[in-house]
């Protein structure tokens, strides 16, 4: 679970180009950090690549922030 | 200027007049291409004649899965990811509208249009990766002036430039363009079917007199993929002789 977070922290800070204490498990991907429904694409699809895992359309839209993905990955991997 | 040596490319319908001219003229620029149509050995003739750098990968367009797959399959034989996709194959079932029949319509918006999205869709992954890419929609003239006996292709062909122009500003900020190039009348087994008095007639309103070729098609074609289009986006090259002017 630690291991899950960090990984998704760092791959959050390298696309959004954040800072990584803005990066918390409450903050949304578009509102507090300021991605567009593209760069949401885009992180998915690095998440599916980190974690080898496919993270499914109807997931994805339920995906809006840092700690929804961390749950998702965490129950996947 | 718009050399595509070591570029990737998927062209759909190259077994017909436009498309095999496309496959040959990116070919020629030093991209490799693969070469999708319904007829297999004029396929294989062709992937013959261009040699090295050309694969056949057959696909009936009308199939939703089969299309879905063909990005998958072309990049299998090609060895590497897709940098240009030409959606050209196109089909057409003419008549009044008034005898057109549900059928008719569905299967030109099928093959025409909804094979684009899902083949632009099946791109989009790979392109987004890879920051770069190069969709290229072959609609035409009639998708913007309309033609009568034409309701559903020039239906399909004026979806293509809607969803270019959606798709090109998705996805503009990632590098990939999004492009159609529109050709006007082209001498091609299509146009070779029309009489004597039909020829006249659209001649007379061609200003530059004659048919297209295959070749005009392809070098607009050529340009939209190449690295110096890269700023060019949402756009539609109409290339007909000056027959219509938009």
């Amino acid at each position: 679970m630690a291991d899950v977070i960090e990984r998704v922290k760092k791959i959050v800070v390298e696309r959004l180009e954040v800072e990584a204490d803005k990066v918390v498990e409450a903050a949304t991907f578009q509102e507090d950090l300021g991605a567009d429904s593209l760069d949401l694409v885009e992180l998915v699809m690095a998440f599916e690549e980190e974690f080898a895992i496919e993270i499914p359309d109807e997931v994805q839209e339920q995906i809006n922030s840092v700690g929804d993905a961390v749950k998702f990955i965490t129950e996947r991997v | 200027m718009f050399d595509l040596s070591g570029k990737t490319a998927l062209v759909t319908g190259a077994t017909g007049g436009i498309g095999g001219e496309i496959a040959k003229t990116l070919h020629a620029r030093g991209a490799s291409v693969a070469l999708s149509g319904t007829r297999k050995e004029k396929l294989d003739v062709l992937v013959e004649e261009l040699g090295e750098r050309a694969f056949a990968v057959p696909c009936n367009l009308s199939d939703a899965e089969e299309t879905s797959a063909l990005v998958g399959k072309a990049e299998e034989a090609l060895g590497a990811g897709l940098d240009i996709l030409v959606a050209n194959a196109g089909i057409t079932r003419d008549g009044l509208l008034m005898r057109m029949k549900e059928e008719d319509f569905e299967t030109v918006l099928n093959v025409n249009l909804q094979s684009y999205f899902r083949l632009a869709k099946s791109c989009m992954r790979g392109m987004m990766k890879r920051k770069s890419g190069r969709i290229i929609g072959i609609t035409s003239i009639v998708g913007v002036t309309g033609n009568p006996g034409q309701t559903n292709y020039a239906a399909s062909k004026a979806g293509m430039i809607g969803f270019s122009k959606s798709l090109a500003q998705e996805v503009a900020s990632r590098n990939i363009t999004v492009n159609c190039v529109a050709p006007g009348f082209i001498a091609s087994p299509m146009t070779d079917e029309l009489n004597e008095a039909q020829k006249t007639h659209i001649l007379s309103s061609i200003p530059a007199g004659k048919l297209g070729e295959g070749a005009d098609i392809a070098a607009a074609v050529a340009y939209l993929a190449s690295n110096e289009a890269g700023y060019m986006t949402g756009q539609t090259l109409h290339v007909n002789g000056g027959m219509a002017m938009l």
